[in-house]
Parts: C-alpha cells; structure tokens; sequence
C-alpha cells in the first residue's frame, strides 16, 4: 500500500497567549510505501506525533489530503475509515495503552474483535514469543511493567498484519536488547511488505531505517 | 463488543456494583410505590364493594366512640342490636329499595384464631352485599352451623370451630378482599341467632335482655329508583327514633382521603428517589468516561468507529441497569406479595394486591422504565465518547 500525504497542515488554537494559533504541522508532502522503513526523528514539540495521527486518520489536516492506494481517508465516513484503519493499519501510540480489563492475549487480539473477526491466535502467539511476553498471556495489565506494556501494544498493532504500521517511540520503555528487538521485527516487517514510520528519539533506529526524516518546528526535512 | 463491556463491568466490580445497586434502587421504588398505590387504590374499590348498600342503618348506641365504623372499614371486632320493631320501621320508610337486615357477634376467643373474630348473620333471602363475595368461592346454600371464613382466618374448609360452645363447620374461605372480610367469620341468619342465644346463655353477651329472634345489628339498603341515597339518609334519620342511617361514601370518604394523602407522599418519594437516581447515574458515567478517555481513545486507534465507542458506553450502561433492575423487581416482589399483610396493617388502610397480570404489567414497566433511565443518563457520556479527538487525547498524555 502507498500512503500519500499532499500539502497536509495541522494548525491548532492554543488558550490564551497573544498568538494563540499555531502550525504544528506545516505544508507537508509525505508518502510512505510498502517495504520500506521511515524513521522521522525531531525534539519534542516538532510536530512528530501529529503528523503521525493525520497519517494514520486519527487527525484531520486542517489543509491537503491523505491518500491510501489513491483513496482520500478523510473523505471515508467515519464507520468506513475506523474500519479501514483496523484492517489495514497497525498503529502503537505512545504511553502506556493496555485495556485495563483484559489480560495480554485478550488486549492483543482486540483488534478482531471489534468487528467480530475471528481472531488470529496463532499470530498472537508467534508475535508474543517474539516479543518475549508469551509468558505474560494471562497477566493483567497492572501486573506488567511498563516494557511489558509497551510490547503488548506493538503485538496488538501487529496482529492483524497491517499494510502500513505507525509506531510512536516504540521502544520508549524498552532495554537496548529489547530496542534492537523491537527495531529488527519491524525492519523485518517492513522487508514482509508494510510501510512503516517509526517516531522516535533513538538514535540507533537510523541503522534499520531505509529513510530518515526530521520534523522541526513542524517543517519535515530529510535527515 | 459485547463481551468487551463484560469484562469492562467485571474489570470494574465496584464502580458496577454502585451501578447495578442504583438501578435496583429505582426499579424497587418504582415497583414498590406504584404496586402500593395499586393495591391501595383496589382496596378502596374493594371497601366500596364490600359495603354493597347505598345506606346502612344501626342502633343509635352502635354510633358511639365509632363502633359501627370501627367494625366495617377498620376490621374491630363489636356488636349491637335494635329491636325488630325500629327496623321495621326503617324498611317501611318511602325511598327504601333492597334491604337485608345483617346480625352482629364478636367471639371472645376460638380456636381458630388468635384474635377475636367478628362474626356476621347475613339472610341468604335477602342479601345482597356478601353473598356475591360468597359465592365467588362456595356456590351452595349455607347449612345451620355453617360458616365461611375470611381469607387471613386460621382455619381451612372442613375445620370445626367453636363459638360459645356451638360447634360451626368451615364450609368455605373467602377469597382475599384487603378489607376487614378477611378476618371475618359469615354465617346465616338462623346460626347467628343460635350463637347470639348461646352467648346469652352463658352470660357472655354485653346485651343480656335482647331477644335474638326478634333483633337486627344493621340494616343494608339500596335506594329506590327515583330517590337519591342522601334523601334516604335524610328521611331516615328525621323520622325513625334510636337509629343512624350512613350514607357508603361518607364512610369511606376518610378513608379515600387518607389514602389519596399516601398515595401522593408515595408517588413524590419515587420521583425523588428517581431524580436523584437519574443525577447520580448521569455523574457515575461521565466521571466513568472521563477516568477511562485515553482507553477510548486507544480503541480508536485499533479502529473502532465512534458510533462503536458510543455503543460499548450504552452497552456496558444497559448491562448494569438490567441486572440491577431484574435484582430490584425481584426483592420488591420478595418484600410486598409475602408481606402485604404488614403493610395493610402498618398503613391501616385497606390493600389488596392487583392480580398477577397488573403485578407482572408494573413489574415489567419499572423494569423497562429503569433500564431507559440508565440508557438516557449513559446517553450523554456515550455522545461525549463518541465525539472524543482521538489525536488530541493521545497527544495531550505526550
């Protein structure tokens, strides 16, 4: 799948203050195609992650489109895109994101649920040896810790073999060797066919990628 | 989805058992009050049928501290006469229609019952009043020594019970009426009047120089086509000495007031109760929603439309309001079919419980009433949910 960002702006209103209107994004073309690995790095505050959420249909440019294999997202209506994104889009936001009342397989395998798919129990499975949390199956969210949460969630956005994977600051939790882990499964993943764009700070994620990016101050520039 | 708001309620025992006790709270008020104010209201029509006569007429002397009153609507237990002569004179009167003279007995203990039972004569010619009530439950003529026993009595059909040493067989029960008929004992006019001798026999009869076979308690008339009940009384009371004629709904008419006065305290208990509930239910989701704002938005992310967060809110709101309304009809059926008698007696006020189909029809509209009422407070929270920017949240735990 080819995502194809033309002209996207996100401006946003700020309370108070004199200028109370601001770009967090500015006039962006991006795309993003299958098999390859994006890393777009940045200081806080540089627009990073609202790019991402406009990529992965979660927030609407306030100007250009986004485009999937030719199809404008945001001009699906709601039920179609939602279901677009759970279908075709694996996306791992950042903090800790784990559904409180379910254990790690249930969270893992929500995605299908949601549509009443029927879930892919070998694919949580590989991907939990993978990630080393095969032994956490059964545990609840509040027994892990935050490592432990933040691979749950790179497990539940891979589950459902997504064409395009969106994963911000992936391994904000993790140890060097589960970083390395982390940045080799979605390297691999991207060599299967996804497109994928990592946001993060790590510096090493730069040897996986296939191109590098830089937002500042909401302009994205080739790193 | 569905099982999704299982495990959402389950994950959260406490915030869903407040829920589901809330729930249960409405649904028992809603249940409770309107089947009191039911039964309420079919006891007063009860009452009124019981009386059965456009006028009554009893002894001067029955009037006194209310003990005529006392015997119909409060179920005392008492006794009088008047001499054949003055009831004559009554039934001779211009306006009188139906008129079946009733005999009055208080038994001063029996086996049959724990408190003194009233027992009433009635003239199976005449009668008019309780013989219909009678024959609802026993269709053949009433035998010498036989009685029918109201429905709160003691005693089964087929029983023998005693009465100033006149054994009386039990020859059928009453069906429930909530008025004081169920802890009354009937008989007819020729086994009344060998109990009233018996009694005088043994000197335990507060009347020892009246004759039973030439004396009548009370009178129950009907108005003649043409006159209306208040000129009867009128009539009655300006020309026939030592008697007072009552007119049925001036008798009741106390208690019809009474009744309307808890019947209205009732009805402002459950609609305080319900917007208190209502309030409380409209916070419990919002402040649910608001803890839970950032797992709303990561369901997002894997894909779930708004229309579906919208959903699992209302989903998780119906399941906890139908458990919690099922729990609350269940104990308000626990607490006032077994225990209708304590509540008449706590009111003092007659109270019949509706049949089973108005019992099931108002069960099942409080049910339904407090599962919407869920639904509309969690309404609010799932249009909130279903509004949610996704980015936003997400960005602002950045």
């Amino acid at each position: 799948m080819e995502l194809k960002a033309e002209k996207i702006t996100r401006e946003f209103i700020r309370p108070g203050g004199k200028t109370n209107r601001f770009f967090a994004v500015k006039e962006t073309d991006l795309t993003l195609a299958s098999g390859k690995l994006t890393v777009l790095m940045g200081r806080s505050g540089s627009g990073k992650t609202t790019l991402l959420n406009m990529l992965s249909g979660l927030l609407m440019p306030s100007t250009g489109k986004i485009t999937a294999d030719g199809r404008d997202l945001y001009a699906m209506p709601d039920k179609e895109l939602s279901k677009f994104r759970n279908v075709h889009m694996g996306v791992i936001p950042q903090g800790q994101t784990a559904i409180h009342s379910l254990n790690v397989t249930e969270n893992i395998l929500l995605p299908f649920g949601l549509y009443g798919d029927k879930p892919d129990e070998a694919r949580a499975k590989e991907l939990m040896e993978r990630l080393d949390i095969a032994e956490l199956a059964s545990a609840r969210p509040a027994e892990l810790s935050g490592g432990e949460l933040r691979r749950v969630a790179i497990a539940r956005a891979l589950v459902r073999r997504p064409e395009v994977i969106f994963a911000d600051e992936p391994t904000g939790d993790l140890d060097d060797e589960n970083t390395a882990a982390v940045f080799t499964f979605l390297k691999e993943c991207a060599r299967e066919g996804a497109a994928v764009l990592v946001v993060t700070h790590e510096n090493e994620a730069v040897n996986y990628a296939d191109e590098v990016l830089r937002m500042n101050a909401g302009t994205l520039e080739q790193g | 989805m569905k099982s999704l708001a299982m495990k959402n309620l389950r994950g959260r025992p406490v915030r869903s058992a407040v829920l589901i006790v809330l729930a249960a709270l409405l649904t028992f008020t809603a249940l409770g009050g309107t089947l009191t104010v039911a039964s309420l209201g079919k006891g007063l029509d009860s009452l009124e049928a019981r009386l059965g006569a456009d006028v009554m007429v009893v002894p001067k002397e029955a009037t006194m501290k209310k003990k005529f009153e006392d015997i119909v609507l409060q179920g005392a237990t008492g006794y009088f006469y008047m001499d054949s002569k003055r009831a004559q004179a009554v039934m001779e009167r211009e306006g009188v229609g139906e008129v079946s003279p009733q005999f009055f007995l208080a038994s001063t203990g029996s086996s049959c019952c724990s408190i003194p039972v009233q027992i009433i004569g009635i003239d199976p010619a005449t009668d008019f009043t309780v013989s219909p009530w009678i024959k609802r439950t026993y269709g053949g003529e009433l035998g010498l020594y036989d009685i029918v026993a109201g429905s709160d009595l003691n005693a089964f059909v087929g029983d023998k019970l005693s009465f100033y040493g006149v054994e009386c067989r039990v020859a059928a029960k009453l069906e429930k009426t909530g008025t004081s008929y169920d802890t009354t004992v009937f008989t007819n006019e020729d086994t009344i009047k060998a109990l009233i001798s018996s009694s005088l026999e043994k000197g335990m009869n507060d009347f020892e120089d009246v004759d039973p076979e030439n004396c009548v308690s009370c009178l129950m008339i009907n108005a003649a086509d043409g006159t209306s009940p208040e000129e009867l009384v009128n009539d009655i009371n300006i020309h026939v000495k030592k008697v007072k004629a009552y007119k049925s709904g001036d008798m009741i008419s106390g208690i019809a007031g009474s009744l309307s006065g808890v019947s209205r305290m009732i009805k402002l208990l459950i609609a305080a109760v319900w917007v208190l509930g209502l309030v409380i239910l409209l916070l419990a989701f919002t402040m649910s929603v608001n803890e839970r704002k950032k797992e709303f938005a990561v369901l997002r992310v894997m894909g779930a439309s708004r229309g579906k967060l919208a959903g699992l809110v209302l989903k998780e709101a119906l399941l906890t309001c139908l458990t919690g309304s099922l729990g609350g009809a269940a104990v308000g059926l626990l607490v006032l079919i077994p225990f209708n008698g304590v509540i008449e007696q706590t009111l003092g006020l007659p109270f019949l419980l509706p049949n089973f189909g108005s019992i099931a029809g108002i069960c099942t509209a409080a049910v339904v009433l407090s599962v919407l009422t869920g639904a509309a407070a969690a309404a609010v929270s799932a249009w909130r949910v279903s509004r949610i920017d996704t980015g936003l949240i997400l960005r602002g735990e950045n």
